[in-house]
């Protein structure tokens, strides 16, 4: 505090945006109150997410915000850098209300002495004044560097506040990183939180599987990611609702369904569990396999909705139906008994 | 194949194409070179650095592409490769007289594809994917993973971001005999070789080509790319599924997306983006058959007038 000047912002930790809105950003003036917001803002939750850590930050006498991200974009395959002279509240937002203050440039492919020049002379536009000017050019090269080396999808900068004294400062900030490249990053790695996912959604990318927890009724196991978007749309577009987002993946190890069944199968909310499988690489006789064998290793209380067809079909078909468990051959009568079952048992 | 049938090109690959294998020695290369085969692509040969001289199945597998191409004359390659090495192997077959190249591969970081593109889009090379099934022209050639059975000769081209999907998708569309002309997975990644677009152009142009189906699912806005391209030079009748309009916004969508085309992204905008070109968007997979089969569908079933051509090589990226 007394190297701050007297005067402090506690920032909560928390992997969401709104934190100022729910209370959790607190500006304090002395020790004694810096202690009393802490403990508040750390017995709090945003959005869902419990606040664990604070940081205690110095207090800026903000006269403008401004906003820049780089970031990928899509349809021109490129980096860009974003600058709005909007900032302070999400880029959605500004676009929202300000979308004219939102300016691109192009940044990919372009590492010679030229980029300098051609990014003042754009940032310029935005920053209008000289001294700020100078301050943003390196600013804005420092977080392109910095998302090209270490792999990120998203560097944000919000707000890049101009202080009083006329100083550019990165009063609060955003990465978020391309998990293709993570793998090359462990140091990235190491900073994964566990507390941005499920305990379900953890243990399934243990287990190699794509998981999303979601607030339906009806446990989904599926291969391949489009397929299963394509299965919870069906279930909506016949009235029912998913638990959850799960692509068993390509490869169908006996072991990965067994655990995909069992993480399904904890879900309190669950009436039923609907199995939407078309075997290319993966095999329906081991996709069977998995299946019987979480019923015998794990508690399973709701009916199992069984589509398969593809790979081993038959034989995957033959023991699943000599264990009790009806088979069916068309995806949209699948989803349809499920979301009876669904509804069946409300 | 029946007496005096004549040969037919389809867009992209055909009998005649020859193809290495990138990748060859690796289970899935090994595994989907002997399904290649076995529905009877031109399967020429295979490359693994380290590994030149050995053989896998009937080929001679080679150290590098270089070599592959020299002493087969392939112009296509699959690529195999592990995600940290594919960049370069698509990298050392553009820069070896391959032409078509189709990765397979998934998990590239999403900037050694922004590099990769732009290295590209100055050569005269086509690369389909990555993180995509492959090609297939039912009855002629497949390059890629996809369970070949479920296909079926006839006249419907099919553009995918999925896998599983489309195999979904085809098998049903088979089953009520509409077969396809040629498939495409164009990959599930951010970026991508091939467009909608680039697809949509060889589809309105070939002649082999009598309706389209596209699936799409959400994040970017390829789709709308799509529909504003549909708009303008396509005449050709056209079906899509979009995927993902029960997901929850915010995750997994591409927020990068998001910000900078401001509200367009989900579902809905690529929905109804398609609608108002005219193309017909179903609700769920198996009603894309139907689609077809409908005689109206709110788009004209256009006589295409082969002076009316799209012109020059504006797809060729």
């Amino acid at each position: 505090m007394t190297t701050l000047g007297g005067k402090a912002i506690i920032k909560a930790q928390v992997l969401t945006g709104g934190r100022g809105k729910a209370g959790a950003i607190r500006a304090v003036s002395s020790v004694e109150e810096a202690e009393s917001a802490a403990s508040e803002i750390l017995s709090m939750s945003v959005k869902g997410f419990p606040v664990k850590q604070v940081l205690v930050a110095e207090m800026l006498d903000i006269r403008a915000e401004y906003y820049a991200g780089i970031t990928v974009d899509r349809e021109i395959k490129s980096v860009v850098s974003i600058v709005s002279a909007a900032g302070g509240m999400d880029i959605e937002e500004i676009a929202a209300k300000e979308p004219e203050k939102i300016r691109r440039f192009v940044m990919s492919g372009v590492t010679d002495s030229n980029t300098g020049e051609a990014l003042a002379e754009w940032l310029s536009e935005s920053f209008q004044n000289q001294a700020l000017i100078e301050q943003a050019v390196p600013t804005v090269e420092n977080m392109y560097l910095l998302f090209r080396e270490k792999d990120c999808s998203l560097v944000e900068v919000n707000p890049l506040a101009v202080t009083v004294h006329g100083k550019l400062v990165a009063a609060d900030a955003k990465i978020v990183f391309d998990d293709n490249g993570v793998v090359r990053h462990p140091d990235i790695e190491r900073l994964r939180n566990p507390e941005e996912y499920t305990a379900d959604e953890l243990e399934a990318r243990q287990t190699g599987l794509s998981f999303v927890s979601l607030s339906g009724q009806i446990g989904c196991m599926v291969n391949g990611a489009g397929l299963a978007m394509a299965t919870m749309d069906v279930i909506k577009s016949l009235g029912g609702s998913a638990a959850n987002f799960l692509d068993v993946g390509g490869s169908s190890n006996p072991q990965k369904v067994v655990s995909a069944m069992q993480i399904l199968s904890r879900n309190k909310n669950l009436k039923v569990i609907l199995v939407n499988i078309f075997g290319g690489i993966t095999r329906c006789d081991d996709v069977a396999q998995g299946i019987l064998k979480a019923r015998q290793e794990h508690r399973i209380n709701v009916p199992i909705v069984i589509r398969l067809i593809g790979t081993n079909e038959e034989k995957g078909s033959k023991m699943l139906r000599e264990a009790g468990l009806s088979v069916t051959r068309r995806m949209t009568d699948a989803v349809r008994d499920a979301v009876e079952c669904s509804k069946g048992r409300q | 194949m029946l007496k005096g049938e004549t040969v037919t090109v389809s867009i992209l690959v055909d009998k005649q194409t020859k193809v290495i294998v990138q990748g060859i020695t690796g289970r899935d290369g090994s595994f989907h070179t002997r399904a290649m085969l076995d529905y009877g692509t031109q399967v020429v040969g295979g490359v693994t650095p380290g590994k030149g001289g050995q053989k896998v199945d009937t080929l001679d597998v080679f150290d590098n592409v270089k070599d592959a191409v020299g002493h087969t004359g392939a112009r296509c390659s699959v690529v195999f490769v592990p995600a940290a090495f594919a960049p370069d192997a698509i990298r050392e077959a553009a820069e070896n007289g391959i032409t078509l190249i189709v990765c397979i591969t998934e998990g590239i970081p999403v900037l050694d594809m922004v590099d990769l593109y732009h290295e590209l889009k100055d050569r005269s090379v086509r690369l389909i994917g990555p993180n995509c099934p492959g090609i297939i022209s039912p009855g002629k050639c497949k390059v890629g993973i996809m369970p070949d059975h479920v296909h079926k000769t006839g006249g419907i081209g099919v553009i995918s971001r999925s896998g599983t999907l489309t195999y979904e998708v085809v098998y049903d569309m088979s089953e009520k005999n509409l077969g396809q002309s040629t498939c495409v997975g164009i990959g599930g990644d951010p970026i991508v070789g091939t467009s909608y677009i680039d697809l949509l152009e060889m589809f309105e142009n070939d002649d082999q080509t009598d309706a389209i189906v596209l699936i799409g699912e959400i994040g970017g806005e390829a789709e709308e790319k799509a529909a504003s391209f549909i708009n303008k030079s396509v005449s050709k009748k056209i079906v899509a599924f979009i995927s993902g309009r029960s997901a929850p916004p915010g995750k997994r969508m591409g927020h990068a997306g998001a910000i900078i085309s401001s509200g367009k992204g989900g579902a809905e905008a690529k929905v109804n983006a398609l609608r108002e070109a005219g193309v017909v968007v179903v609700d769920r997979p198996d009603q894309i058959a139907e689609a077809l089969l409908a005689a109206d569908s709110g788009r004209p079933m256009p006589m295409p007038n082969p002076l009316d051509s799209l012109g020059g090589n504006a797809g060729v990226t």
